[in-house]
């Protein structure tokens, strides 16, 4: 029984289907400039993939993320900067498709919380500290 | 230190926990939605996705009356299942474009031999750029665009029979 699982698994087609097609030119290859791909590898790590939630698209071996790979190396190349790369794709999918966390007013409070706890246990420690020598 | 400050660290870990707790129970929506709907459909040239279907470029969408762009895959199993309500909703008078997704001239024919051709005109996207360009994260996906170019409604996902009248409504509320 054990057995036939197993074989039913290995024979089972994937969920998620994948065309026939070859990946696209720049999904498995690195740019010639090793600047330019070094910038371009730092942006794929920061990128999320749209397929397989929670990797980047540097790791992920969906489809889509080597097309975004080859989109990324392709503007590179035709010497965009990563960080307008970036914020075109934020512009279709929205702040979600970038792992590096927002700047913008609605990000404050979580930059600033750590400050905040910092301050507060500050407080108190010093009130302890006060405490105890009188 | 008064009573009320040094309840707050406990009303604090109370809130935090509450918070995870809430996000457990509520189901995870995956669902990833273009930030293009109500904005114009951005320019692209497609080619031909298949001899005999003119191919697709953004000003074919902005022609005075609403559409439907459906974008779809031959190799796509839930874009079969999804074809003959296409071919339902082009029967009942929608008009129908595609873009066919990293796929092949005979692939494209062979999908339309089989299951019907309801597209006035099909572009081929062979590396899914005019598909990032649209904010689209997959397979298929169907966006409702009005006369002008706009778009109107994203359709994430087959478009099942249950769904053919909404999609109908919001193609005569935005004439």
């Amino acid at each position: 029984m054990r057995l036939l699982v197993l074989l039913a698994l290995a024979l089972a087609s994937p969920l998620m289907a994948q065309s026939n097609m070859p990946s696209s030119y720049w999904a498995y290859r690195q740019l010639p400039d090793a600047k330019q791909e070094a910038q371009a590898q730092a942006l794929m790590q920061e990128l999320r993939c749209l397929v397989c939630q929670g990797q980047s698209i540097a790791d992920s071996d969906a489809e889509l993320a080597g097309d975004m790979r080859d989109l990324v190396r392709r503007r590179i190349a035709a010497g965009e900067k990563p960080g307008e790369i970036r914020a075109w794709l934020i512009d279709r999918y929205g702040d979600w498709v970038s792992y590096r966390p927002s700047t913008a007013p609605i990000a404050w409070p979580l930059w600033a919380t750590p400050i905040i706890l910092l301050i507060f246990g500050g407080a108190i420690v010093a009130g302890r500290l006060k405490r105890k020598k009188s | 230190m008064s009573r009320a400050l040094r309840l707050l660290p406990i009303i604090l870990l109370v809130w935090i926990l509450g918070t995870l707790a809430w996000k457990l129970v509520q189901p995870s929506d995956p669902t990833i939605r273009s930030q293009l709907v109500n904005r114009q459909v951005p320019a692209f040239e497609l080619p031909a996705a298949v001899p005999g279907v003119p191919p697709l470029r953004s000003s074919d969408l902005a022609t005075g009356e609403p559409r439907l762009l459906n974008v779809f895959a031959s190799w796509c199993v839930p874009c079969v299942a999804e074809a003959s309500v296409l071919d339902e909703l082009h029967a009942k008078g929608a008009k129908v474009d595609g873009i066919a997704i990293r796929d092949t001239p005979g692939a494209v024919a062979a999908f339309l031999e089989r299951h019907g051709n309801p597209y006035t005109r099909i572009g081929s996207d062979r590396n899914s750029s005019v598909q990032l360009a649209l904010g689209s994260a997959g397979v298929p996906e169907t966006f409702v665009i009005d006369g002008k170019g706009v778009i109107r409604l994203q359709h994430i996902g087959p478009i099942k029979p249950e769904d053919v009248p909404g999609i109908l409504a919001k193609l005569e509320e935005v004439r």
